[in-house]
């Protein structure tokens, strides 16, 4: 049975450079000069079935979460094609667009409509968001007021409640206290763990790709060093980090 | 543009919630509430009226009224070009972390604006009727005035926009821009009577500001029909440079999250 591929990345490349924060003063001494450029990806290709829940691992600066931002459509590559065909995607961040000064509730629905929910979408879904949530009267307080758990628990659970066809995750979350983060790491396996959702994660911890990806991808210095199932690769990986 | 279209229907609902939610906060921790909004341009009004209608003494007819319409229309062109130069780096959280058409964020933050502006023309109309302003059908003609005005202030705002995500000083040089177009846009003055010949002729029509100034007094003030002829070309400049500024952003903004 062939299953459906939800993300194609073809010959991906993307590089810093082309704008470049200065004043005016230096933009005159500027021209002429050719910018300098770093290539934070180089040449990526690779597919994604549907339902599938790929791991991203390398070194610090490989272009992990370059790519992550770049298949969430926050940049765009500089060549290649990133083709979602037609599903939806989040990046599970955490706080998008919170407004510090106004209530819980009000930021869930300033957050929900950020990340494409429509307002009556997210008037279904706002009672499950609040009980998983779970900080009781903030929840009509100001987010300013919270405790900095508190916060994390209340962007995490719209995030994790407002469901996308594909997830990004950088970096696993771990928020809250101990029940909180036994939670949210059971929330995000029943969310990883439903067979229509694709779910990318980035992480440094090789314990949660090996526990809940089913292929992993290496890259290397903005290169895929290596594709495949996690028994094969993480070995492998982790044979390569010590010895260099 | 049938992508900014798409784009401006499908998030002008995010736009305006944003816009309600930014007005919220901006008054949630203050004594008096919403009530600032009315009180400030209110107090503004006193101030002004009292150093322009005492201290330097003026014939202009109904001068508080006069300077009070000078100050809305400069209030929204004002705040438009500031607001926009830092936007994108000011919601640095947000531009990292999801993506949103960039012209989008203008957007809220000009009805945030609007709103402002809105409170403060129902003062100006509070204002003429107590100096008993006749009124007459003519002040229907600030509509299209208005949308001119909003539209060039949209399109200058864009254009900044872009340019100030990598341009750190480009708001120095704004605030500069600005204030020269503040003291040529007769805010305090009428330019009317303070110039004549060439001078006056070209700033009314080549100073946008000044000219949607001069033309909301003469329909609001004198009952006279505006200068359709300018104000149609101002609208199509306007539009061209809205055209520009989508350009820009449309072209440009996947790299904003780079430079951040």
């Amino acid at each position: 049975m062939k299953k459906n591929i939800t993300v194609t990345v073809k010959n991906l490349h993307v590089t810093y450079k082309s704008l470049k924060k200065t004043s005016i003063r230096a933009s005159w001494k500027q021209i002429g000069h050719k910018a300098e450029l770093f290539h934070a990806l180089k040449g990526v290709s690779f597919e994604i079935e549907e339902g599938n829940i790929l791991g991203i691992i390398g070194k610090n600066g490989s272009g992990k979460s370059t790519m992550l931002r770049a298949i969430a459509g926050i940049f765009s590559p500089d060549k290649g094609t990133i083709d979602l065909h037609g599903n939806t995607i989040s990046l599970l961040s955490i706080g998008v667009g919170f407004n510090k000064k106004l209530t819980g509730k009000e930021n869930i629905y300033l957050s929900g409509m950020l990340l494409g929910f429509t307002e009556e979408e997210i008037k279904k879904k706002e009672k499950e968001i609040i009980a998983f949530a779970d900080i009781g009267e903030f929840i009509n307080k100001p987010v300013k007021t919270y405790s900095s758990g508190m916060y994390s628990k209340l962007a995490f659970a719209i995030t994790a409640i407002l469901e996308t066809d594909i997830m990004l995750i950088d970096e696993v979350l771990s928020v809250g206290d101990v029940k909180f983060k036994e939670k949210s790491y059971n929330k995000m396996k029943e969310l990883i763990s439903d067979e229509h959702r694709t779910v990318i994660i980035v992480s440094h911890s090789l314990g949660t790709i090996r526990e809940l990806c089913n292929e992993v991808l290496w890259l290397n210095d903005g290169k895929i060093k290596q594709i495949g199932p996690p028994e094969e690769v993480i070995p492998a990986y982790e044979e390569f980090m010590r010895n260099n | 543009m049938k992508k900014f279209i798409n784009n401006i229907i499908k998030y002008y609902k995010y736009a305006v919630y944003s816009a309600k939610a930014e007005l919220k906060s901006e008054v949630a921790d203050s004594y008096l509430n919403w009530l600032w909004w009315i009180i400030e341009p209110f107090c503004f009004m006193l101030i002004y009226t009292f150093v322009f209608g005492v201290v330097f003494k003026n014939n202009t007819p109904y001068f508080a009224s006069f300077v009070f319409i000078g100050l809305t229309v400069w209030d929204f062109f004002n705040r438009m070009l500031t607001g926009s130069v830092k936007l994108i780096i000011n919601n640095r959280d947000l531009v990292t972390k999801v993506y949103v058409p960039k012209y989008v964020l203008l957007l809220s933050k000009s009805f945030t604006y609007l709103f402002k502006m809105g409170i403060s023309l129902l003062i100006t109309f509070a204002l003429m009727i107590f100096q008993g302003v006749p009124f007459t059908w003519h002040i229907l003609f600030i509509i299209p005035i208005f949308i001119v005005l909003y539209v060039i202030s949209f399109g200058i705002g864009m254009i900044l926009m872009h340019f100030g995500v990598t341009l750190n000083d480009l708001g120095n040089l704004t605030n500069i821009a600005l204030r020269m177009v503040f003291y040529l846009s007769g805010v305090f003055y009428n330019i009317n009577e303070r110039l004549s010949g060439k001078l006056k002729y070209i700033l009314l029509r080549a100073n946008p500001v000044a000219f949607c100034m001069n033309e909301l007094r003469k329909v609001m003030l004198q009952g006279v029909l505006p200068n359709f002829a300018v104000l149609g070309v101002w609208l199509i400049i306007g539009i061209g440079l809205c055209v520009l500024g989508v350009h820009l952003i449309n072209s440009y903004e996947n790299s904003y999250a780079k430079v951040i």
